[in-house]
This record gives structure tokens, sequence and C-alpha cells, in this order.
């Protein structure tokens, strides 16, 4: 379980960030951050990829502190940051370096296929579009098989096709070890296809406004009523985050009490 | 019909890259275009008698005394002088500039340390340390190695600390998610990220060791082009003169043109507009 405890960060220039994040994610669950620009989502995010370091609070996995990255914890970026020097198999290995050659590849091959890229293994990364790339991020972030999987955006740059395709290709990885998820999005039918619980935040500083939750099986029919309504929920908390500005009453995860 | 296929093929990012397609090939002669020419219109305004050939000798003068001195073997152990001078200095210099541009680079105290003095040190004209390393090195080829490597750090150690300070922090995060260490991160990401910098700044670190040979084989040598572009001179033979500049030409040409060709397999995964331009 990931645990965030009255996180709070703010940056040497005087940018209060976060103030007094709470929050528990369960073992397998995904959780999607969704806010307006400058609440602090991914500030948040780097603090439990261990990037950055908290003014206060601590954030726990499995009861042992963040402090620094993890080999536990998998992170995907907004852009899919390959190493332009490295085939694409190489990227989907950098983090597999502890194993045999013999092991690293039927690990590589095995995430190149479950990404829909079996033959691309010996391609430069420029020889792939944007959406093949964030693929091969994917892949690289799971191979590892983290307890943790933290991703920031990894489709905001994609068209809606290829985000679709993608959304496919992470649940059929994430079904493979269902690590933990927490994702930051600005699209909010993405976290209702992706989540299973939506946190909305809100800005100066970023702390925690609704939260939703989102009971629907996968794989979760876009066109369905209950998508639709999940969806309204979503918009409508988010309006108000914006408009108000005074968080709701059940204001942090904890508060609203251990719902799964 | 086909207009209506394809509007309805979506427009993604998935779409895979076509292929680059090379130009360059067609044109690799091209270079030699433009100095042919000018020989030609330089043979025939010396046949003419626009300009006196006894300072300024045609083409066909030089070449004939290009000849002579590869036939003779003259040309050859001049060539080789230099080239071992080139290749000695470039070689110390290269050295020294990677390993001080990657620690100014990579560590703020030692930036703070060195950087000041050396960009001082940059500054100082190449021929101000003709006697000082004559002095300390000797006459011989000590002095003059001295000289070229003092050429070719200046580059290389620029090239490669900016490249360092230039490195996307995005990429070196990648890094940190992965727990590489100090060691990992320079091995595996660093090094590997200022490689395409890296390389250009050797290749200017050459045509600077090519410049400083001369220096310092006008201060004194017994052979090298440099001596017999000096030989020239006092002979009063402008002809060997521009021999000697034409050797030089050919070879700092073909001492890059190999260093490319070496290199250019470690950087075939580099994004570039080359093949395009």
């Amino acid at each position: 379980m990931l645990a965030l405890n009255a996180v709070s960060k703010t940056y040497a220039d005087g940018t209060h960030a976060l103030a007094s994040f709470g929050a528990r994610v369960a073992a397998g669950e995904i959780l999607a951050l969704v806010g307006g620009s400058g609440c602090g989502k991914t500030t948040l995010l780097r603090l439990v990829a261990g990037l950055d370091q908290p003014s206060s609070g601590e954030i726990l996995l499995d009861n042992s502190a963040i402090r620094e990255p993890r080999a536990d914890v998998g992170v995907i970026f907004q852009e899919p940051r390959l190493f332009p020097w490295l085939s694409v198999a190489e990227n989907i290995a950098f983090g597999l370096s502890h194993l045999t050659p013999f092991a690293r590849e039927g690990l590589v091959a095995n995430a190149l296929a479950r990404v829909g890229l079996p033959e691309h293994g010996a391609r430069w990364p420029r020889e792939l579009s944007g959406g093949q790339q964030q693929r091969v991020a994917i892949a690289r972030a799971l191979v590892t098989r983290p307890k943790l999987l933290l991703m920031d955006e990894p489709f905001s740059a994609l068209d809606a096709t290829t985000r679709a395709s993608l959304h496919g290709h992470l649940l059929s990885l994430w079904e493979e070890s269902r690590p933990t998820v927490v994702m930051v999005t600005h699209d909010v039918e993405e976290a209702v296809t992706l989540a299973d619980r939506i946190l909305v935040m809100q800005p100066k500083p970023g702390r925690i406004f609704d939260e939703i939750i989102n009971p629907m099986a996968r794989p979760r029919d876009r066109m369905s009523p209950a998508f639709e309504a999940i969806k309204r929920d979503v918009l409508r908390s988010l309006d108000r985050s914006l408009q108000d500005g005074k968080p709701q009453e059940h204001a942090t995860a904890e508060n609203a009490g251990m719902w799964w | 019909m086909a207009s209506v296929e394809l509007a309805r093929k979506p427009i993604g990012l998935d779409e895979p890259l076509p292929a680059p397609k090379s130009a360059g090939k067609r044109l690799a002669l091209a270079g030699f275009v433009l100095p042919l020419m000018l020989a030609l219109v330089w043979e025939a305004s010396a046949r003419s008698g626009l300009f006196n050939t006894r300072l300024m000798p045609p083409p066909s003068v030089i070449g004939a005394t290009l000849w002579e001195l590869a036939r003779s073997g003259e040309l050859v152990t001049h060539a080789w002088a230099t080239l071992w001078r080139v290749g000695a200095g470039f070689g110390l210099g290269a050295l020294t500039g990677t390993l001080l541009g990657a620690l100014t680079g990579s560590l703020p105290v030692a930036r703070r340390l060195l950087d000041p003095m050396l960009q001082a040190l940059r500054s100082i004209p190449s021929i101000a340390w003709v006697p000082l390393f004559i002095l300390w090195f000797g006459i011989f080829e000590a002095s003059k190695v001295a000289l070229i490597a003092v050429g070719v750090f200046f580059p290389v150690y620029l090239g490669v600390a900016a490249a360092i300070l230039s490195i996307d922090r995005k990429i070196i995060e990648v890094g940190r998610v992965f727990r590489l260490s100090k060691l990992q991160m320079v091995r595996r990401v660093l090094l590997p990220a200022i490689l395409p910098d890296w390389i250009t700044a050797l290749r200017s670190g050459l045509g600077l060791g090519f410049m400083f040979v001369v220096a310092a084989e006008i201060m004194g040598a017994s052979e090298g082009l440099g001596y017999l572009l000096v030989d020239g001179q006092q002979l009063g033979r402008p002809d060997r003169i521009i021999a000697a500049i034409i050797a030089f030409a050919v070879l700092g040409k073909l001492a890059d043109s190999v260093l490319v060709t070496l290199t250019q397999p470690i950087l075939a995964w580099q994004d570039t507009a080359r093949d395009k331009l």
C-alpha cells in the first residue's frame, strides 16, 4: 500500500505547491489525479517517485519510506524519454542489467509483444512514431515489475485513436502483475477509463478537493450510461474546484474512509 | 476513391515514419568541381600573362613540383613527420581536453576552480607558447607535440564541458529513476548523450592541430610540411610553398574524413536532417 501522510512541498522560490496532502492507495489500485494547472499533481508524482523531497510529511510504500528513486517504483513520463542511442530492445532492458542476457531477452521479447511491437526491437527510437515510442516507455517501466507505477500525463501528446489503443496496451501489461498505479491526467475520459478512484485536486496550494470512486468493471464501455455518469461527476467536481476554492468536507482520502 | 481512402485513414502519431532518403551520395564528387575550375582559370590566366608566374606559379608547375617531391620520396617523409606530430599532439590534447571538460562539466566545484583559468589560457596566442615550450621541452619533437596538444585541447575541452552542461535534464532523470550510480550515469547516460558534440569538438581540435603544426614546424624542424614551407621561402621557390600548402589541405581533409568515417557507425542512432537537406 502507498501512504501519503500530510505531505507538503514548498519550493526554494516560496511557491507552496502542496499542502498537507494525505491519501492511501491500495495495492493493485489505479488512482487518477485530475485538476487544473498548477494544482501540484506533477509535484506530488515527483515526490512519490523520489525525484524530489517533501518539505514535510512522509511517503510510505509498504511501510517503507520513499526518499529517493527505488527499484520497485516505475515512472512513465509525459514524453517517452527513450535513450536515442539505444535500440528499442536495449531501452526496454535498461533497468534489467542485473539479469543474465538470456533472462533479459525473454522479458524484453514478452514486453515488446505485449505492447504490439514484437518486430521493432532492433530499431532506433527515431524510427518509431510518437505512439510507438510511448508504448516502448510503458514497456520499459513495467518490464521490471514495479510494485508502484507512476504516470505523468503519459498519453497527453497523442491523438485520440492512439491514446485509446495505448490504454488497452497499458491495461494488458498491468494485468500481468497488477502494480499500484498513480496517474496524473488532464483527460477526464482517460481517468474514468483507467482509474478505480479519481482524486480532484485544487490549486494554490495543491490539495485534495474531491474523491470519486469508479466501481465499473473492466473493460469499460465509454458509451455506457454508467461511464457517462462518472465522467459528469468528475467534470462537475473539476468545475467546482476551479470556482469556489473551498475544499469538500471529505477533502482527503483518509477522511473519506477506507473505501476499499 | 483514393481521396476517400486517405480521408478515412486516421492521421495519428502512431504512423511509422518513412525511411530517410540519401541525396548526398549523388553529390559526392561535387566538392572537386570548384577547386578544378579555379585551377583551370588560374592556369589560363598564368599562360595568358595576366600575372608574374615567378611569384605565382601556375597549377601545372605546382603539380610538377608535387610529383617531383612525391617521386623523390620527400613528400612522404615530410607528410609522415607532420602526421606523426599532429597525431601525437591530437591524442594528448583530445585526451586531456575530454577529461578536464568532463570534470568541469559534471562537477560545479571543478568548474569554479578550473574553468576561469583555462578560459584565460585559451586567449593566449599560440605563438606565445613557442619560446616557453622550447625552454621547457627542447627544440626537438616534445615541444612541437606540446604546442599542437595545446591547440587541440581547448576546442575539445570547451565542446565536452558545454555538451555535458546542455544534456537534457529529463534524460538524466530517467537515469535517476533507474537508480544509476554516478559512474553508471557517466557511462550509460552522460557519455553517450554527448557523443555527437564530442565528435564535433574532436573535428575542431583536429583542424586546429593542423594549424598549430605549421607554427610548430616553422619554429625549427628538419622535416615536415611546415619545414617545406620555410625551405621554399628560403630557396625562393613559391611552387614548393604552394605545394606544401596543398599537401596540408589534402592531409587535413583526409584526416577529418578518417575521423568522420570511424565515428559514423557510433552515431547511427542520431535523428538528423543530414539526409534530408
